[in-house]
């Protein structure tokens, strides 16, 4: 019963954290109201008459229309300087051959040759530069903001007025061919479309063959008045291979000659767009808002004149969504209701012989038309919410209609000066351009309200873990009431509101439906622990952390609120790590565990002996410590580098086997992954045997020893059939292809019926039945009927124990001269970290399948790093036998800075680029069509893997200390100053280590051990998501807070997430191996009795 | 006796920080363009010289522990080739430690190594002065009741701010201030090294104050 209560207990105080981070969430992250609003052909936009006639005119709307036909080609990740014309070198440098460069030479011919015809732009991207949020701001000439960076997964039908929705409505054919995400974005738009899939990032080919095959043919039938190609495959190399490698030449050639091709079929109505979507990074990557990511091309063409001036010597800047409303006017069409665009004036004076003045004119009448759209936008959007600042507002309004009268004075005035022209002209750009400044600063509006009503819970729940982690293991910690009333009053609460709500008619919110729930029952706690602490305990015992562990963390958690440290998470994080191993030994040498005994027995010094004997030797210690720094600076070779440090360079270990040029290093390194993965097998293997754990029937047992090297066996021939699938031969295409599938989804098959196996007989333990079976020295001797009671077997199984310790020898097989051994129980005495350990290595073959293959090295180091860890941990941890037992908090500090630090050496940052998306296809190759929660699932199981893996074994914290009980007495037993004692004592010197049997002596005291290991834990990981927090709303308004804070603080919730559920997995895992033990010895009285 | 042992203690540590300063100073009458953070490796070689030497001498006036019994030449020449070699080993076990703690480990090896050198000079040269090339005692002054002495005292405060001063030095590298003085491993031996002067100026104070509490054993 305790047992539920203590998962109860913590689920309610994970409940709590998520409240508080939900609550901080809806406040931080920042939405956009879409307004549903459609811009009409008979709707003008603002009073006045309509340049060049307007409505009467076919095929002209607000404008006339100065195309008929439309050819958008849209490449990808088409970076600024992939199309960038390569001129003439400096004559003393040598000329810069990167692959990327040059290869766009058509454009480069068509600027020279027709100079009034083309135009080339690097085009101004906002962030997110992610594909999706770049094609609806393409289409509505919006900004997409923050949030919908995280859905990119689940892509939804544009609402907001667009420009393919005004196609269609003016009947325009719209015939598409390429990126599928167009058919979730724009449904049922195109009269004709070839959708091909996106998602598959290593595919180079399929897309950009499949629009080739239908591109020129569609052109020539001529039945389409817009064609829109958008090509992946550059985009795809970028996430393959980086744009430093050959094949984005070839790449880059193929879409040139896509260019040349077009071209050369363009008729004389149509205009060509060639643009990309968003830059990419050195790396490939895109996502974030460097330089290199914002900076896209763009590329007009028309076959008839369109520019007046001669080509600029640097190609202008225009930010992308002007793309939008420059478009619409071109075709004849409104401009989208939400665009906040300003158009390109250069496209709208007319032919290149046409008089200076009525050019300017045509340019003021478009940019007037686009103003007026931007202030009927501006003015509906404020009255619908109160995000824009009304100051702002008013001085673009008043800015707006001075422009506008004097654009009308000038209208019924056209002898006006030039100069008079040219200043409307700039009035209305800058009036754009402030509406487009105003709209981009208040969509970064935050709720300060929910934000600190948010922090404040998270900052209350940290505080009840420290209260009851303190209090939990004195021996009256009032369990039940203090579980059931806050919780009761929490769901009161909630009632209460949702009866309120209710009443009022007000529509209901789950996230402050949930706060409200937490509040109730946090402020009960709060009171019942107020009235229960006051009048026993001194205040001071709140604050529990030993000093210098104290500081450590609050460096940590101060690093969260400079970006430069967050930044520098990934290199400072394993330093602390090694400050705080290195205290521990100098905190050991100093309390004199780690002297040898020769020294303090140095007449000198007196009687002085602290603490006992000590139970380590020096050096043997400090191996640990060192190994440990040793661990985690080779761990720290696989270091993924920030954005933002351009010196810093990239571990080249991180990227999959299948990208290495050249077969002899990847042999080499294929063997090197095989390897780890082997020793990593065996370690566990041989650590089970040295326990004893590898010698039952049962079956976890037999999966262990089978299913294991069997997972073993599949990951690596899935990594081999990986790495070199290109080189396969082609007959054998299919195989491959067919075993790739099959393979992960096997390995992580056996995984699951591996852990359902462990739940279902946690307990392996073997019996062995001795020759002369029944022995007469039965313990039971007050019994002679089976137990009756739960009392009759509170009393009996330990004492079965106890008996069985003497008589059995424990987990040991001795063949000793005492005489023939009735019952040899192998493993008990590791019986609930058998089990922990198990789980780890189960759960590690499927995570390791979605990380690149020399991430394997990195898991071995991880196994290999708590191993040294714990056992550093379990020399400073004394063991009080009848109990209560703790976790000292340096423990569960250095536990939790090693899952960050893990977290970072498996090659993640926690930025969105960074996310290793290509864990969704392990076992899934062709995609997932439709469904998005398993590649979700897959993608956050590669991320937070780290996570997931030091939560589980949190358990492993608190059992490790009386696995190392083994070593330490028996040590003890062989200096000679103890054997005259144990001469006296014989029956000392029998006893077999209890190891982790104490827990079970003591069952209060392990489950009260339990939660107070939890609450720790959580305490800790609770202070950073709170740290995340309060920097995220105190640095809102900083320069870095959407490239630093914000994603950081997403990680960490989610982090937070996993590590809480892992937690309880973790301890939910220890209580039914707890449980079957209890029913083990139950049985065993059973049968003992027969 | 203690308190001229402390008076002592403080002349000793007023020449150590003296050199500390000489050793920023004096070079720029002899050396052209010598600043401590452009030319650091000259900077840092001169200050654990100057400290060294300071170190030594003292010893030499000092004497603070009993002279040992056996003192043939032999011996005494034995005895400074263990100290030499003892310093070399702990140069190489703090590189080794620095670079286990993340600094570069081809990149920059002479910084690293004179750093090394240097937070050798602030902590083993004083304990191989004080204590001799005797491991024992080093591990019995640097545990819980070991100390046995005033000079022993301050040499574990001396010590440990030493490291405390390099470890936080460690700190602003990251930061994206642009200074000169974060590059790797100047602020760690600028620690060290304030770390190492605030040791010499706290450690008689703290004793000073705590001298009814302190009770040496052998005393």
């Amino acid at each position: 019963m305790q047992k539920v209560l203590v998962l109860l207990f913590l689920a309610w105080i994970c409940f709590l954290f998520y409240a508080g981070i939900a609550l901080f969430t809806s406040g931080f992250l920042l939405t956009r109201l879409e307004l549903t609003n459609y811009s009409s052909c008979q709707e003008p936009p603002g009073p006045g008459p309509l340049p060049w006639g307007g409505r009467g005119e076919s095929g002209a709307c607000w404008m006339a229309s100065r195309f008929s036909r439309v050819v958008l080609v849209l490449i990808d990740a088409l970076r600024f300087d992939f199309a960038q014309p390569q001129g003439s070198h400096v004559p003393g440098e040598p000329p810069v051959s990167l692959p990327f460069l040059g290869k766009l030479g058509s454009l480069q011919r068509i600027l020279e040759i027709q100079p009034h015809h083309a135009r080339l732009y690097r085009s101004q991207v906002d962030p997110p530069t992610t594909t999706m949020q770049r094609l609806k701001a393409l289409t509505t000439g919006s900004l997409p903001t923050f949030i919908d960076a995280g859905s990119n997964f689940a892509s939804h039908s544009i609402v907001e007025d667009n420009l393919i929705k005004q196609l269609t409505s003016a009947g325009r054919r719209l015939v598409f061919m390429g990126d599928d995400t167009w058919k979730d974005l724009f449904p049922g738009a195109f009269s004709q479309a070839f959708f091909f899939p996106s998602f598959n990032v290593r595919d180079l080919h399929t897309v950009d063959n499949g629009i080739l095959e239908h591109l020129y043919p569609t052109m020539e039938n001529g039945e389409w008045d817009v064609l829109i190609a958008h090509f992946l495959g550059v985009d795809h190399c970028g996430h393959k291979h980086g744009p430093h490698h050959p094949e984005m030449a070839k790449k880059l050639s193929q879409m040139d000659q896509v260019i040349q091709g077009l071209v050369e079929r363009l008729e004389n109505d149509t205009l060509l767009v060639v643009a990309g979507d968003h830059g990419m990074t050195m790396n490939g990557d895109h996502g974030g808002d460097s330089e290199l990511e914002v900076s896209a091309a763009l590329f007009l063409y028309s076959p008839t004149a369109l520019f007046p001036s001669v080509l600029p010597e640097e190609p202008e800047v225009v930010p992308q969504i002007s793309l939008v409303p420059t478009l619409a006017l071109l075709l004849g069409l409104p401009i989208p209701f939400a665009n906040i665009g300003e158009v390109m004036t250069e496209a709208f004076s007319g032919n290149k012989d046409s008089q200076p003045h009525s050019s300017a004119l045509a340019q003021a009448s478009a940019l007037h038309l686009n103003a007026q759209q931007v202030s009927r936008f501006l003015h509906t959007y404020s009255a619908a919410t109160q995000d824009l600042q009304v100051k702002e507002l008013q001085r673009l309004q008043s800015l707006f209609s001075k422009a506008s009268a004097d654009f009308h004075r000038l209208l019924q005035n056209p002898q006006g000066a030039e100069t008079t022209l040219q200043a409307v002209i700039a009035e209305l750009q800058q009036f754009l351009r402030g509406a487009r400044a105003m709209c981009i600063e208040s969509w970064a509006q935050f709720s300060l309200v929910r934000m600190a009503v948010g922090a404040t819970l998270l900052a209350a729940a940290c505080f009840l873990c420290l209260l009851a982690s303190q209090w939990a293991i004195s021996p009256g910690f009032p369990f039940r009431p203090l579980l059931l009333v806050p919780v009761a009053w929490g769901l009161a609460g909630a009632i209460v509101y949702t009866g309120l709500l209710a009443t009022t008619g007000l529509k209901l919110d789950p996230v402050v439906l949930g706060a409200v729930a937490a509040v109730g029952s946090l402020l009960s706690f709060l009171w019942k622990a107020w009235a229960g602490w006051g009048t026993r305990r001194p205040l001071a015992a709140l604050l529990p952390i030993p000093g210098p562990v104290f500081i450590l963390l609050l460096l940590r958690w101060a690093a969260f609120f400079s970006d430069s440290f967050v930044i520098a998470e990934a290199r400072a994080t394993p330093f602390l790590l090694g400050s705080l191993v290195l205290l521990l030994v100098a905190q050991l040498h100093w309390e004199g565990q780690l002297l040898p005994p020769k020294l303090l027995a140095v007449p000198r010094l007196g009687p002085s002996t602290p603490a006992g004997p000590p139970r380590h030797s020096s050096m043997h210690t400090l191996g640990l410590g060192v190994g440990l720094l040793l661990c985690t600076r080779l761990a720290g070779l696989f270091h993924r580098c920030p954005e933002e440090t351009p010196a810093c360079r990239s571990s080249p270990w991180l990227s999959p086997l299948a990208s290495m040029v050249g077969g002899r290093a990847k042999n080499l390194w294929y063997g090197a992954c095989v390897g780890a993965l082997f020793a990593l097998l065996a370690a566990v293997r041989l650590w089970l045997r040295r326990y004893g754990n590898l010698k039952s029937p049962e079956p976890p047992v037999l999966f262990v020893r089978w299913g294991l090297p069997l997972m073993a066996l599949g990951t690596a021939a899935y990594w081999a059939l990986a790495s070199g699938a290109d080189e396969a031969p082609p007959r054998l295409r299919a195989l491959v292809a067919g075993a790739s599938v099959v393979l992960p989804r096997a390995v992580a098959g056996l995984a699951a019926s591996g852990l359902m196996l462990l739940l279902w007989k946690p307990v392996t333990v073997l019996m062995k039945a001795g020759a002369n079976a029944p022995r007469t020295r039965t313990v039971l001797t007050p019994f002679s009927g089976p137990p009756a009671s739960q009392a009759d077997l509170d009393y009996v199984v330990p004492q079965i124990y106890r008996h069985m310790q003497e008589m059995f020898r424990g987990q040991l097989v001795r063949t000793s001269s005492q005489g023939p051994l009735t019952v040899a129980a192998y493993q008990l005495g590791s019986v609930y970290s058998a089990a922990v350990v198990t789980a780890l290595t189960l759960l590690t073959f499927p995570l390791l399948l979605l990380h690149a293959e020399r991430i394997s090295l990195v898991f071995l180091l991880l196994f290999l790093q708590s191993f040294l860890l714990l056992h550093l941990l379990a020399a400073g941890i004394p063991i009080t036998t009848p109990g209560p037992f703790t976790v000292p908090w340096q423990a569960v500090s250095a536990w939790a800075l090693m899952a960050t630090q893990t977290f970072y050496s498996t090659g993640h940052q926690p930025v969105f680029p960074a996310i290793h998306w290509h864990a969704a296809f392990v076992g899934f190759p062709e995609g997932h069509g439709s469904s998005t929660w398993l590649p979700a699932l897959l993608v956050g199981a590669n991320t937070f893997a780290s996570h997931l893996l030091f939560s589980v074994g949190c358990p492993l914290l608190l059992l490790w200390p009386f696995l190392c009980e083994s070593q330490g007495p028996r040590k003890k037993r062989q200096t000679p100053g103890n054997e005259a004692e144990a001469r006296i004592r014989p029956k000392e010197e029998e006893e077999e280590p209890l190891m982790e049997m104490r827990l079970r002596d003591a069952p209060h005291h392990f489950s009260a051990a339990l939660l107070q290991l939890g609450l720790k834990y959580l305490f800790v990981l609770g202070v950073q998501i709170l740290a995340c927090a309060l920097a995220a709303s105190i640095l809102r308004r900083h320069l870095m807070v959407w490239k630093v804070f914000a994603p950081k603080f997403i990680f960490e919730a989610v982090g937070f997430i996993v590590s809480s559920v892992g937690l309880i997995l973790g301890i939910a895992l220890v209580m039914r191996v707890d449980g079957a033990v209890s029913s083990w010895f139950k049985h065993l009285v059973l049968t003992q009795q027969r | 006796m203690k308190d001229t042992d402390i008076t002592r203690l403080v002349y000793a540590h007023l020449l150590c920080i003296f050199s500390i300063i000489l050793s920023t100073l004096l070079p720029s009458l002899f050396l052209e363009n010598f600043s401590i953070l452009e030319t650091h490796l000259t900077w840092l070689c001169i200050c654990s010289a100057f400290v060294t030497a300071v170190n030594l001498v003292l010893y030499l006036i000092v004497k603070p522990n009993a002279p040992s019994k056996r003192s043939s030449l032999s011996h005494k020449v034995a005895r400074f080739l263990k100290c030499c070699i003892y310093f070399l080993m702990s140069c190489f076990g703090f590189h080794v430690i620095f670079v286990l703690y993340g600094a570069p480990l081809i990149e920059l090896v002479l910084e690293t190594f004179l750093f090394a050198v240097t937070l050798s000079t602030f902590t083993t040269v004083p304990c191989l002065c004080l204590l001799g090339p005797n491991i024992k005692a080093w591990l019995r002054v640097f545990s819980r009741n070991g100390v046995t002495s005033v000079w022993e005292n301050s040499l574990q405060i001396t010590t440990v701010f030493s490291f405390l001063g390099s470890w936080l030095g460690a700190f602003p590298i990251p930061l994206d201030w642009e200074r000169p003085w974060q590059v790797w491993p100047i602020s760690c031996t600028l620690g060290a090294t304030f770390g190492y002067v605030a040791g010499l100026i706290i450690s008689p104070l703290w004793i000073y104050w705590n001298r009814k509490q302190l009770t040496y054993k052998n005393n």
